[in-house]
């Protein structure tokens, strides 16, 4: 896990929660969320629906506001101001369920919109790194194509160079393959697998167990709203602790 | 019927008649821009988060929607010079159906927007992008482009309302109408002529219209 300890900034956690609480109303959608993530370190993050776990990664760039706890992102405390969010939302990359590319822009400008109106690139450095990571999730013969002439699979990989063209310092991933039919699931968690073999810090909301044996430090499991259990996943699969823990793999995987 | 058609005083008229077709349609493109610039703003001040805004837009589009034109025309030509303000009546025209295109604008482009998905928003916000941005760069043309037919049917009925305007003698083309005909007594040949003539304006309007949104919203969609 901290296989690279040659700055300051390592010995902190890129992400940590305390104490986070959240509330739609009355019904209490986060509880007491205490978690830290380490650079480089990869999170599987998995339990039932309504669990709470896309709130959990979308209160870490601030998608969703939360009354109590504290946030901090690559050293930077997520406040309530627009300052810091901002700050936060340029460091953090997000992978969305429904890819939620840009349907009047191309492949390549889905790319360059946010390098160059939010950092500040001129056109040809944007262009450049579109085509970098383009290339790198092995898209770059479509980047003069718009979304809809795309398949679900390229839509989510092209989606996945758009987060990484921020050069973010982690990647949040919210069901990324939930929406993909099932011979496409396999390009993105192949993108996925190869972002994390390259040493980038993850978040991902998934169901795909096989993606969590093989990439995952540790497995968070959640139930209504708080961590019930986390364990590296060997741990996690073959011996899990907790009741509700059991019940959930054992829908999941089908072994009841 | 023993009536005898004469078109000789429209012919006669005729240059007078192509002028004020140029002047119907300059009325129209102005009165149609106009009312995209407060269309898009008053969309924007719409979604504010301080109420007082949202209700200044609210009370302005219910003022203007439950209005007659006329009345409004005749507010800023006849009612404005008592406070000051003192209009010709083509720049009244021009902003009276700015303002009236502009308030039905408002509640077509505000349908347009919530008809774009939440996930536009959040994966704009996600990349650091302002809410403004979002909005301009992200939101604003997808939701045009879901509106389009509404809004350039609003455009047209906008064009044919110019002829309102001559009662505030405008130049345009029924009130020059209205001059050949009172000299000439030739009402059918007059207004048949102008008839015709509201039709080929109403015509390049919608060629104008498909001819933007072929270039505009080009873009593939699912």
């Amino acid at each position: 896990m901290n296989q690279t300890i040659n700055s300051a900034t390592t010995t902190e956690p890129m992400i940590s929660l305390s104490g986070v609480e959240k509330w739609y109303g009355a019904f209490k959608a986060l509880d007491n969320i205490n978690m830290s993530v380490a650079k480089g370190e990869k999170i599987v993050l998995c339990g039932p629906s309504g669990s709470g776990k896309s709130t959990l990664i979308r209160c870490i760039n601030h998608l969703e506001a939360y009354q109590k706890g504290d946030i901090h992102v690559g050293g930077i405390m997520l406040g309530h101001g627009s300052k810091t969010i901002d700050a936060v939302r340029r460091e953090v990359g997000m992978v969305f369920q429904q890819f939620n590319l840009f349907p009047h822009l191309t492949v390549l400008q889905n790319c360059m919109l946010a390098p160059m109106r939010s950092l500040g690139l001129d056109k040809a450095q944007a262009e450049d790194r579109a085509r970098t990571l383009l290339e790198r999730v092995k898209i770059s013969e479509q980047a003069e194509k718009y979304p809809a002439q795309l398949s679900g699979g390229q839509q989510q990989r092209v989606a996945i160079a758009r987060a990484l063209c921020m050069r973010p310092k982690a990647m949040l991933f919210d069901e990324p393959t939930s929406a993909l039919d099932p011979e496409m699931v396999k390009e993105v968690l192949d993108t996925m697998i190869a972002l994390a073999e390259e040493g980038m810090t993850m978040i991902c909301v998934t169901h795909e167990m096989g993606f969590a044996r093989q990439v995952a430090d540790r497995v968070i499991f959640m139930a209504s709203g708080a961590i019930v259990e986390e364990a590296p996943p060997a741990e996690f699969f073959s011996n899990p602790k907790h009741e509700r823990t059991r019940k959930f793999l054992g829908e999941i995987l089908g072994r009841h | 019927m023993n009536y005898t058609l004469d078109f000789t005083p429209v012919i006669d008229g005729l240059p007078n008649l192509l002028w004020a077709c140029l002047g119907t349609f300059t009325l129209a493109i102005c009165g149609m821009l106009l009312a995209i610039v407060i269309g898009i703003g008053g969309v924007i001040l719409r979604q504010s988060p301080l109420k007082p805004l949202r209700w200044l837009v609210i009370g302005f589009v219910e003022l203007i929607r439950n209005t007659p034109f006329l009345v409004q025309i005749f507010f800023i030509y006849f009612a404005l010079p008592l406070a000051g303000i003192r209009l010709d009546p083509t720049p009244t025209a021009i902003i009276a159906l700015g303002i009236n295109g502009g308030a039905y604008a408002i509640e077509i482009i505000r349908g347009g927007v919530q008809s774009i998905s939440k996930g536009q928003m959040e994966a704009g916000l996600a990349l650091g992008l302002h809410k403004a941005q979002v909005f301009r760069l992200i939101i604003l043309k997808p939701a045009l482009r879901a509106i389009y037919p509404s809004l350039t049917s609003q455009f047209i009925l906008l064009t044919l309302t110019t002829s309102i305007a001559s009662a505030i003698s405008a130049y345009e083309l029924t009130s020059v109408s209205q001059r050949i005909e009172s000299d000439s007594f030739r009402s059918f040949e007059v207004y048949f002529t102008v008839t015709a003539f509201y039709l080929v304006i109403s015509w390049v309007m919608m060629r104008i219209f498909a001819l933007f949104s072929s270039r505009y919203f080009s873009y593939p969609v699912r």
